[in-house]
């Protein structure tokens, strides 16, 4: 008891630095916590891009490669389906659901995505969060575009504009389909996942500008106008790749064999779940180096805490003469200084607590709307709260160091202190 | 210890009989005390030079260090035989020691620093009263040693004068009835004038209480307010490292 209360004395005799102490700690801890928040909001993030999709189908090529162009819109397919194989599979008794996706043209840089109305209702992010449009609607025109919200937020469009497609991938296209302009229907809200990035149109619609193409260029004299084109038929005939949804999760490695089995064409589903995680596993090893980051920052602390005390040992010889001098032992120093450690190490890691929960609650809202990082407010877990313990523990055997020193003097010095 | 009571009333306030003590490395200050006694209510005045081993001798009586030989009675307790901590334990019951300066902790206020002390040692705590009672003591300690109520009440004791300080230095040597009080130097910090004051205002509240007095100097012209004056040459022998005791017990 008096230790604890000598402890705080003199800790509040030395504020200034007791407090830039306590503050580097804090900052410290801040940053701990902050990472390992934003290291599980980055990996939930990444896990929640996609939801409520059971197998993805594309041409028989690696999952990763699949889970890269179909869903993050990273690479291209190595082949295209037949919109027959795409119709089979669609029919399969298992399937409740199939969303095409055409991938392949551009605009600006950003990747356009034909599909169809049910992408929206289907595409499920975060937990089973459906797309919303604000504002706008689904396309209902053969040349209306929905926009992601980056897209329109990096590009200021708004509702009612016109874009022209280019042909191909690529920031800049030299081939454009500039005699088949598109008006921005809708603009769907920010869901921090590669659907911010697209701009989405029909299936129809990729079918028609490119209706007088061959070869991936225009026909010459072939040219045929907007109007024109809608009288045609335009049914898609291949797709890059489909989102599809079973009736029953029993049913997905049956449904997933039975694909891979596709008589016609090379065709091959994975599970987005799965391919997510071997995906993050090689991205994850970013989150390891930023916790060892973290640690050395805690560890940095903690040592410029020892150095503190250690350079008040000197001229706090006299007061340890003192202590002894009315009756306390040098376990009393001893556990004086370690108690003084455990103080400072304890009061940061509280305060960087909760200033990082404190910023947490403020700023979520904004790194969502900003980054599409999806921080969760919730109180801090078995695994957080045996680190902040850990650190504390640290402190105080850190502040070991001094204290060992502080009792060794107290033991050696007798009363012949003199200063 | 169950006789101990009355063989410890009548014992003498400190009895060392053949002591020998050295530093560890790397000081390796050693001294050797053949025979030194103080009488109960004694004034002792011992005089030596700086360096004589004075505070060796002091830090011996006190108990923070044990001797390699030999028997130190405190007031009947052969304190050389007594554990670590059993001796930190006598020296706050017992014992009130008053350095030369820098007395007080840097933070607290006088009445934090005067019952430092009570919180050592149960026995004395209990000889000051609870709570209250032992502010009570404390504050009139202070007041009987000159500490007006500002002095009392600042909250860094540490912030006051070298006079005011040594005072509070005396009123927590002096709280809780030890039986001895050690004093290495008090008034070696003090100009002329204070000193006198000082020394006048120690055996004042001294006489009221029937504790021993065991104070260090240099300074002979202490000598007459003793009871008895003692050369630390004439009790111990000191040795500098060298192996070789000096002083007036090595001719012995």
């Amino acid at each position: 008891m008096i230790v604890l209360k000598l402890a705080v004395a003199s800790l509040l005799n030395r504020w200034l630095t007791g407090l830039l102490t306590v503050l580097a700690i804090a900052v410290s801890v801040m940053l701990l916590v902050g990472v390992d928040k934003v290291r599980k909001g980055a990996r939930d993030s990444f896990a929640g891009t996609i939801a409520g999709t059971d197998l993805i189908v594309g041409a028989r090529s690696g999952p990763l490669q699949l889970l890269l162009y179909s869903v993050f819109r990273i690479g291209n397919a190595t082949n295209n389906i037949t919109w027959a194989t795409y119709r089979d599979i669609a029919q399969h008794p298992d399937v409740e659901w199939s969303v095409p996706l055409s991938l392949g043209d551009s605009h600006r840089g950003y990747r356009v995505l034909g599909t169809t109305g049910d992408y929206f209702t289907r595409y499920r992010y975060r937990g089973g969060q459906p797309l919303v449009l604000s504002p706008g609607a689904v396309f209902s025109d053969l040349f209306d575009v929905v926009l992601g919200a980056d897209v329109a937020a990096n590009l200021g469009y708004r509702l009612g504009d016109s874009i022209v497609i280019g042909h191909g991938l690529g920031s800049v296209s030299f081939l454009e389909h500039g005699d088949k302009p598109f008006r921005v229907a809708g603009i769907l809200a920010k869901t921090g996942t590669p659907v911010d990035r697209t701009l989405h149109v029909s299936l129809e619609a990729i079918e028609a500008i490119h209706v007088d193409w061959q070869q991936g260029a225009p026909v010459p004299g072939q040219t045929i106008s907007a109007e024109a084109v809608r009288s045609l038929d335009l049914t898609p005939k291949e797709i890059t790749a489909a989102l599809v949804g079973l009736k029953s999760k029993l049913a997905i490695f049956r449904v997933q064999r039975d694909i891979a089995a596709y008589p016609d064409e090379p065709v091959s589903a994975i599970l987005p779940g799965a391919a997510l995680q071997e995906l993050w596993s090689l991205v994850g090893l970013a989150e390891t180096a930023l916790a060892i980051v973290a640690g050395m920052v805690v560890a940095t602390a903690l040592i410029g805490m020892v150095t503190m005390i250690l350079t008040t040992l000197n001229e706090r010889r006299r007061e340890m003469a003192i202590l002894r001098s009315v009756g306390a032992r040098p376990s009393t120093i001893l556990g004086l200084m370690t108690a003084e450690a455990g103080l400072l190490t304890t009061a940061g890691v509280g305060l960087g607590a909760v200033l990082v929960y404190g910023a947490l609650a403020l700023l979520r809202p904004v790194i969502d709307a900003m980054y599409g990082l999806y921080l969760p407010l919730a109180p801090p877990d078995g695994t957080e709260l045996a680190t902040l313990a850990a650190i504390v523990v640290a402190g105080c055997a850190a502040g070991l160091v001094p204290a060992v020193i502080a009792y060794r003097r107290s033991l050696a010095d007798g009363m012949s202190v003199r200063l | 210890m169950g006789g101990g009571e009355t063989e410890r009333a009548s014992a003498p306030a400190i009895a060392c009989d053949g002591v020998r003590f050295c530093w560890p490395r790397p000081s390796r200050f050693a001294i050797a005390v053949d025979r030194f006694e103080v009488a109960r209510g004694e004034r002792l005045l011992l005089l030596g030079p700086s360096g004589g081993g004075k505070s060796t001798l002091l830090s011996l009586v006190a108990g923070i260090v044990a001797p390699q030989q030999g028997r130190i009675a405190v007031v009947g307790e052969d304190i050389a035989r007594l554990s670590g901590p059993a001796r930190d334990r006598f020296r706050a019951e017992h014992i009130g020691i008053v350095f030369q300066m820098f007395n007080l902790l840097p933070y607290g206020s006088a009445l934090d620093n005067v019952l430092l002390p009570l919180a050592f040692s149960p026995a004395r705590r209990a000889r000051a009263g609870t709570g209250a009672a032992a502010r009570a003591e404390a504050v009139g300690l202070l007041a009987r040693l000159g500490l007006d109520e500002a002095a009392i009440a600042a909250p860094r004791a540490a912030s006051l004068s070298v006079g005011q300080q040594q005072r509070i230095a005396v009123a927590r040597a002096l709280v809780g009835g030890p039986d001895i009080i050690i004093a290495d130097e008090p008034t070696s910090a003090l100009d002329r004038a204070h000193q006198g004051r000082f020394l006048d205002l120690l055996f004042d509240t001294l006489g009221e209480t029937k504790a021993t007095l065991v104070m260090v100097s240099h300074d002979e012209s202490l000598t007459a307010r003793f009871s008895r004056v003692v050369a630390l040459s004439d009790i111990a022998r000191a040795e500098n490292g060298s192996g070789r005791l000096s002083g007036a017990g090595a001719q012995a």
